[in-house]
């Protein structure tokens, strides 16, 4: 249970971002987290409005896409999906496969509001 | 009367001008732990400058991570300068054991929080003269989730599973044996009594979330296979005077797929 710490440095670096651009506030941020990341999507989601509360990213919509967990075989080359505990290729079976896709921890994108007040 | 706002001041005074509201979505691709990985790479240049090895070890709490740890100073104290780091939510008792060995520990006690991060490695270092130690060990705070996801400037994972506690683990918490670069069943003494732990099956699973590295079975207390471990620590150390300048370890990178799906 890290995702308070998580949504720590989640929120200051969107504060950050939204200062750079001089944004009024942030109005959603969008991760990229998949399953081998070690990160619980829905533990995330309830510590957000915790670290968030009083800050400029206090309202904004918090978007999780889960990325899919995919493998390319070092075997047969092909590209496919697989599980997180179980990671061999889906046509051929090998495990001399590698992480394409599924262990990102990502800010994909934030959406920043700017205007409606006085410059 | 001003043509800007209708008031009836003559043209010419100052207007509050009023920004349209409108919203920007701004690509990032950043991950979470950023900021972490930024300090791990600090870290990770001290110890390539003083050409210390830097170990993390992770596992469940009582698996046998400072016993190991004790076994190794007591074999490879005189060959090696040797610390260690040791992470805690409380006490300092794991660093009293480690320095009853006469080698100098650190003790960090996190408090509640569940791993170790880069910042408070790098508080650590202070208390260290890292030119006068070839191996750092830091021992990671019991947790088979949470220490595998913060990088703390180290060369190598390893991560040990104490045949106590079941042969399945790799399977059930794939991150923390996939991050690591040597895994170590440890208790193997207790093996013959323990006939739910077969450790072909542990490594089944642990191949099966794709991890290739080596895979050692020990006894600390019982001194058993304990030499292939220090065969291991000794090649990691040659290859660290070598490569050190230019070691670098980047396990959050975005991959080019998920980045270019990301959005």
């Amino acid at each position: 249970m890290h995702e308070l710490a998580l949504c720590a440095a989640l929120r200051d670096a969107v504060l950050r971002i939204a200062a750079d651009r001089n944004a009024r506030s942030v109005s959603s941020v969008r991760l990229l987290i998949g399953p081998l990341s070690g990160v619980d999507g829905d533990a995330l989601s309830r510590a957000y409005p915790l670290a968030c509360a009083g800050t400029a990213c206090a309202d904004a919509t918090l978007l999780i896409e889960p990325a899919p967990v995919r493998v390319h075989c070092g075997g047969c080359g092909a590209l496919t999906d697989a599980q997180p505990q179980k990671l061999a290729c889906a046509d051929c079976g090998s495990l001399e496969t590698t992480i394409v896709s599924g262990d990102e921890m990502l800010i994909s994108s934030v959406e920043l509001l700017f205007g409606e007040r006085d410059v | 009367m001003c043509k800007t706002c209708g008031c009836g001041i003559p043209a010419g005074h100052a207007h509050a001008a009023i920004e349209p509201s409108r919203t920007e979505t701004v690509r990032v691709m950043q991950s979470l732990l950023h900021r972490n990985d930024a300090a791990a790479a600090r870290n990770r240049a001290l110890f390539n400058a003083s050409g210390t090895l830097v170990l993390n070890l992770m596992s469940s709490p009582g698996s046998g991570k400072t016993a190991l740890l004790e076994a190794t100073i007591d074999s490879m104290k005189d060959e090696l300068r040797i610390a260690v780091i040791e992470g805690d939510l409380e006490t300092e008792r794991d660093a009293e054991r480690i320095r009853a060995r006469g080698v100098p520990a650190v003790q960090i006690t996190t408090g509640t929080a569940c791993h170790l991060d880069a910042e408070m490695v790098r508080g650590a270092l202070r208390d260290l003269a890292l030119d006068g130690i070839d191996i750092l060990f830091i021992e990671n705070v019991g947790n088979l989730v949470c220490p595998a996801s913060f990088d703390l400037g180290q060369h190598f994972n390893v991560t040990l599973l104490a045949a106590t506690e079941g042969d399945d683990k790799p399977a059930k918490y794939p991150v923390i044996f996939r991050a690591a670069d040597l895994v170590l069943i440890t208790k193997t003494d207790l093996l013959p009594v323990l006939d739910d732990f077969d450790p072909a099956r542990a490594e089944a699973f642990l191949r099966g979330v794709a991890s290739r590295v080596p895979l050692l079975q020990l006894s600390a207390r019982k001194g058993m296979g304990l030499q292939a471990w220090f065969d291991w620590l000794r090649a990691r150390r040659i290859g660290i005077g070598r490569t050190a300048k230019n070691f670098s370890y980047r396990p959050h990178e975005p991959t080019a797929e998920s980045a270019a799906s990301g959005n």
